[in-house]
């Protein structure tokens, strides 16, 4: 099993609604959600905005700390794991952000970027692992001179790719990565993240607001509310036949590209 | 056929610089929805611009005509050119958050162009302010009109927009990917909300999208747009059925849909795009003097 989430709770202090003196009342984001994450699994994760998707995939990397419940990654509890072990941990899970213009550092070269993560995981060789990654995401080995701005969009999020690929992690988590994309950039970029599972047998979590983009790619899905799991299960048994009143909302809402489609 | 809004052979440039929209022409007719569909950087939101006279002050318009109910807008003196769009076309925005002023209650920036720019008395303003509140299907329209922008809903803000762009009858809207920060919940009140706005007023819409399953929802015909050219023209059914250029249907096939889930996902072939290049460059040759 990649991960165990059991009843993971988390808060933050809703700073909106301090009062003047005292402690602020806590904002509940995730409300016991509860999943497991085969070997191997791609998993959709999907909800509105607010649902509390983004907060549960910085949980399960641990950029967050929970306030309740475990989570197991690879049968290593990391939930309240502190920031020296985690370090050697991090190299097994990666993450790929939703907009590459601001989690590419403007004034590094791409080989730069590539090579961060690797360094600080004091491995050597790193040009060389540069090249193999920029040849897995379908980058000319040249780009590693060039700066993010000289790329277009689906260029830069494959660089992205790169970043999290390098290190050879267990477990991707991409957040929202192709939702600021053109369609076409957004197809290639899917299908590559496709053959990277397949080829390297990584465990992938795909954080989306889109249902169509989800069931192109990923083989689970688990639907997030308002911080609570309406439903979980198998892609194809979820949209022959959402159970959650939710997922059918959701699903009845995507304007497919149709005329005919009964849309109410 | 000329409608509503009939753009004709319009041409814009970066001063000194690369053209932004090709020979564009289309048709609006008085209650018709016409889509603006393409990539980024493709110009649709530009031709809207060019519209509403709201150009970034670096482009220029070069050649072409925009008329508006009968009138070629260019040939107008610029203040009654600006008379003459803001008494008859409004715009409902992209992101109902920077469009919305934080500091002032909601109230004022819907009676706002009534009173300031048409000339109304403001209680009469105010009445018509709550009347399209409650047409847009706010609940508590009272209180929402004392509102800040702050304290309201992605959606709400989004339906109030609407409500202003419809305040003072405009007969051409031009929406600008109105529902792309939304969520697909929220988006599909919103569109019904447009969609039922645009009939019920018998208004001329421009709806600008990057998205071909919104514009099957709510759009007539379209245009499909790369690099500022229309590469085609279409009535949607027909447009849906059978695409006649390249790019459209390469543009269709990249689309995902959760109804088609083994179909695999073909990106806009390489091929496709050379082929669309080069009629832009051709364009270009023939236009050169």
């Amino acid at each position: 099993m990649m991960y165990e989430v059991r009843d993971l709770r988390l808060s933050f202090p809703d700073m909106a609604h301090k009062p003047l003196i005292g402690a602020a009342p806590r904002l509940e984001v995730l409300k016991g959600v509860s999943f497991d994450v085969h070997k191997g699994a791609v998993l959709g994760i999907v909800g509105g905005s607010g649902s509390g998707k983004s907060t549960l995939g910085r949980a399960m990397l641990r950029l967050l700390e929970p306030t309740g419940g475990t989570i197991s990654f690879d049968g290593t509890d990391i939930t309240h794991m502190g920031e020296d072990q985690l370090r050697g941990m991090r190299k097994r899970f990666q993450m790929i952000f939703q907009d590459p213009m601001s989690s590419l550092n403007p004034r590094r070269r791409v080989g730069g970027i590539i090579a961060g993560p690797l360094r600080l995981q004091g491995l050597d060789g790193l040009p060389g692992r540069v090249d193999e990654a920029l040849d897995m995401v379908g980058l000319p080995r040249g780009f590693a001179q060039r700066y993010p701005h000289e790329l277009s969009g689906g260029q830069r999020q494959r660089v992205g790719i790169a970043r999290a690929i390098a290190l050879r992690p267990d477990f991707i988590l991409a957040d929202e990565i192709v939702s600021g994309l053109d369609v076409s950039s957004q197809a290639q970029v899917l299908n590559l993240l496709g053959e990277l599972v397949r080829d390297l047998g990584l465990t992938l979590a795909f954080i989306s607001h889109d249902l169509s983009v989800i069931r192109r790619l990923c083989n689970r899905v688990l639907v997030l509310h308002h911080g609570e799991v309406v439903e979980e299960g198998a892609t194809a048994a979820l949209f022959d036949a959402p159970q959650a009143a939710y997922t059918r909302e959701l699903l009845g809402a995507i304007p497919l590209p149709d005329p005919h489609q009964p849309w109410g | 056929m000329s409608g509503y809004l009939s753009i004709r052979n319009l041409t814009v440039r970066l001063k000194g610089g690369a053209t932004i929209l090709r020979d564009v022409s289309l048709n609006v007719g008085a209650g018709q929805v016409h889509g603006l569909v393409g990539e980024s950087g493709a110009g649709k939101s530009m031709i809207g611009k060019a519209v509403l006279g709201t150009l970034p002050r670096a482009l220029e318009v070069v050649s072409g005509q925009i008329v508006l109910d009968g009138t070629d807008l260019q040939t107008l003196p610029p203040k009654e050119r600006r008379r003459r769009i803001g008494a008859s076309a409004a715009l409902i925005p992209q992101d109902p958050l920077t469009a919305l002023n934080p500091s002032k209650r909601i109230g004022p920036q819907i009676t706002r162009r009534l009173v300031d720019i048409l000339g109304w008395p403001k209680v009469a303003a105010e009445a018509r302010a709550l009347e399209l509140l409650e047409e847009v299907h706010i609940p508590d329209p009272v209180r929402v009109m004392r509102s800040y922008p702050h304290e309201l809903s992605g959606g709400m803000r989004q339906r109030i927009l609407i409500a202003s762009a419809f305040a003072a009858e405009p007969k051409l809207i031009i929406a600008d990917e109105p529902t792309t920060a939304l969520d697909v919940t929220v988006q599909k009140q919103i569109l019904r909300l447009i969609s039922e706005m645009q009939a019920r007023h018998d208004t001329a819409l421009l709806f600008v999208t990057h998205d071909l399953g919104v514009v099957s929802k709510v759009c007539d015909t379209l245009s499909v747009l790369y690099a500022g050219k229309v590469v085609e023209e279409a009535n949607m059914h027909r447009f849906f059925m059978r695409p006649i250029h390249p790019y459209s249907a390469a543009l269709l096939a990249a689309t995902p849909t959760y109804t088609n889930p083994t179909g695999s996902l073909t990106p806009v072939p390489q091929a496709v795009i050379d082929g669309v290049e080069r009629e832009v460059a051709e364009h270009d040759m023939r236009a050169a003097p």
